[in-house]
């Protein structure tokens, strides 16, 4: 974790750290930082009360039921409910919900991910006819709320016989919105020089693979950035996989087994908290892994 | 859709300087691998985005239950219907509540916060921004499950903190009182969401130019005047553009909603998209036709607030680069 220096860097320090005389734990300087490190306690005590939720969640899922309604605040079980995880994972179908959820954020990403590249490349390098009325049409729909269409796209996905199915779902997840990740690719590319092509063209690279073996490979950041960004969304998504799954409880994703888990079982605490648990610890460990990542595709994302 | 692939098309004029013939050559044979990488997108968001915007507003013209395939021509009674109904409009006023009570809050803490955690002199800064950062990568819907118990009146931590406390003899009844139901979820939200605000914030301050705090360090400027007359007016923009972004973030508050209340206790949490929700999907006979009537109208509303951003950011823009 110490790497997020790397990602946001601090003003660079300056100057009077390497004066000599001035070490690192001369008294003069731990009195000077005395402020942050009392700056550092209270944010630590927020912090630790910022996460205590997950932090009890995880604790109640290997608590028995009675002892989650007893213990209150404390976080440990006397004794670990291994059970409570088995019966969430193939009783409630959240073994099943994983796979769904999986299939759907990988591929969903995929198609973003390309097709926004393609879009993204071709209004920012080329000009051709329409280019404008592409423009206005993005930049209008920039904030359409998933409320707002979901009738017509259960509708048209009825008639296209794509309404119960997971192919149904990323389709429409993949296809909505997503103006943003366009726009993304769109200002990176357009800051790219113009010689890269010609001297490609030069070189007798066709349009394809100026694309495939130059752009792209150059737009890496803004790969992660809409990688990570549709990923979190599409992991998280919530209305869509809802309204997919109706008819079909075996299509349903994390979030929507969820909801439902909860409505058939509202007296299961404990198998409640583990089914949360299961939910939320492979993308609260992918965050922990890619942090840096995560941290910086967002940074990058306001700043451009 | 409605676009075809044109071949031929002149080049934009004003584009090149000069305009030489192999390059008009090639630029007529790229029309076609231009508009064969659009298509995805041109498909996609054409039956995804594009016609459910226009189907929206033949819908709402029309009663149609969704089960039988005939639609009947209503005309404006959708929309009178709507307009009359007073739970539409203590939904809308609910949804504006939700933002006015969220935006200035997260806002405003965030920035607090990023500027302390900004200054490479505070110990354990990266642990903190994971910590605060934490709950955004989370599942909104498994979270509003999940604060169902934390709030819950008997033996939810938090009822169990303040009786523990001595603060209060019986359970608050967080979700379950329209009093405090939409204050919960506020809060809630605030916590969920806190990080992506925070991490907005720490990349502004990363713009800042070292050589300007330099410079106003050797001018003999305390840390107060450095944040009063350097670091607050080089982010004046980027308060613009993340309030905004904010602003618009929270008409997207149904999944947090509908998990922790689904929109009661007696509506008192209903938001439009809740509202639309339960007339479209959750009701025994769907009046699809009505809801659609309805989400025209919340459309107009969203446009208007997407107006607004496209105008703060044009004019946070000049102001940059009027500097």
């Amino acid at each position: 974790m110490s790497t997020a220096d790397e990602v946001l860097p601090a003003r660079r320090r300056t100057g009077n750290r390497r004066r000599p005389g001035n070490n690192k734990w001369s008294g003069a300087r731990l009195v000077r930082r005395l402020p942050w490190w009392f700056a550092a306690a209270v944010i630590a005590i927020g912090g630790l009360l910022w996460i205590y939720p997950f932090l009890w969640m995880v604790g109640a899922s290997l608590k028995n039921p009675l002892e989650v309604f007893t213990a209150g605040l404390s976080l440990l079980p006397e004794k670990a409910e291994w059970g409570n995880y088995s019966r969430a994972w193939s009783d409630a179908g959240f073994g099943k919900y994983l796979i769904n959820t999986v299939i759907v954020t990988v591929t969903t990403v995929v198609l973003v991910v390309l097709r926004c590249a393609m879009a993204g490349y071709v209004l920012a390098r080329q000009s051709f006819f329409g280019k404008k009325v592409v423009m206005v049409i993005l930049i209008a729909t920039l904030f359409v709320p998933t409320g707002y269409t979901i009738i017509p796209v259960v509708e048209i996905s009825q008639q296209l016989g794509l309404l119960n199915s997971l192919s149904g779902m990323v389709l429409a997840l993949a296809g909505g919105a997503h103006v943003a990740s366009i726009l993304l690719y769109l200002g990176y590319f357009r800051q790219l020089p113009r010689e890269l092509e010609e001297s490609a063209v030069i070189d007798g690279a066709g349009f394809f693979s100026i694309f495939a073996r130059i752009m792209l490979p150059l737009a890496n950041p803004v790969t992660a950035t809409v990688t990570l960004l549709t990923f979190l969304g599409t992991w998280n998504a919530f209305f869509l996989p809802l309204v997919f799954s109706f008819s079909r409880p075996d299509l349903r994703t994390l979030s929507v087994g969820m909801l439902a888990f909860v409505g058939e079982n509202s007296t299961d605490w404990s198998g409640m908290a583990a089914a949360a648990s299961i939910s939320l610890l492979p993308v609260v460990a992918l965050f922990v892994l890619l942090q840096r990542y995560f941290v910086e595709g967002i940074a990058g994302a306001v700043k451009s | 859709m409605a676009v075809t692939v044109v071949p031929d098309a002149p080049p934009e004029r004003g584009t090149r300087r000069s305009p030489k013939a192999g390059r008009d050559r090639r630029l007529g044979r790229n029309q076609l691998w231009v508009w064969l990488f659009l298509t995805p997108t041109v498909v996609l968001y054409g039956v995804y985005t594009v016609y459910p915007i226009l189907a929206s507003y033949w819908y709402s013209f029309v009663e149609w239950n969704g089960f039988d395939a005939d639609k009947t021509w209503v005309g404006l009674a959708n929309y009178r219907a709507v307009l009359a109904d007073p739970l539409f409009w203590n939904s809308f006023k609910i949804t504006v509540l939700f933002m006015v009570a969220v935006v200035p809050l997260k806002v405003l803490l965030t920035l607090l916060l990023a500027l302390v955690l900004n200054s490479p002199k505070l110990p354990m800064r990266t642990l903190f921004r994971t910590a605060f950062f934490l709950p955004v990568v989370t599942t909104t819907a498994i979270v509003g499950v999940v604060m169902q118990f934390v709030f819950d009146p008997a033996s939810g931590p938090v009822n169990t903190l303040l009786r523990e406390l001595g603060l209060v003899a019986d359970g608050i009844n967080f979700l379950g009182d329209p009093k405090t139901a939409l204050w919960t979820v506020v809060s809630v939200y605030i916590w969920k969401w806190f990080g992506v605000t925070l991490i907005y914030w720490l990349a502004a301050l990363q713009t800042v130019p070292d050589e300007v705090y330099e410079a106003a360090a050797i001018d003999g400027a305390g840390p107060w005047k450095l944040l009063r007359h350097v670091t607050l007016p080089l982010l004046k923009p980027f308060a613009v553009i993340i309030t905004l972004l904010t602003l618009e973030s929270t008409l997207k508050v149904f999944d947090l909603m509908l998990t922790m209340t689904n929109g009661g206790p007696f509506y008192a949490t209903e938001v439009v998209e809740i509202y639309i929700y339960r007339w479209a999907f959750a009701a025994s006979v769907p009046q699809l036709g009505f809801a659609s009537a309805a989400a025209v109208v919340f459309g107009l509303f969203v446009g208007l607030v997407g107006l607004l951003q496209l105008a703060g950011i044009r004019a946070a823009r000049k102001t940059r680069s009027a500097r």
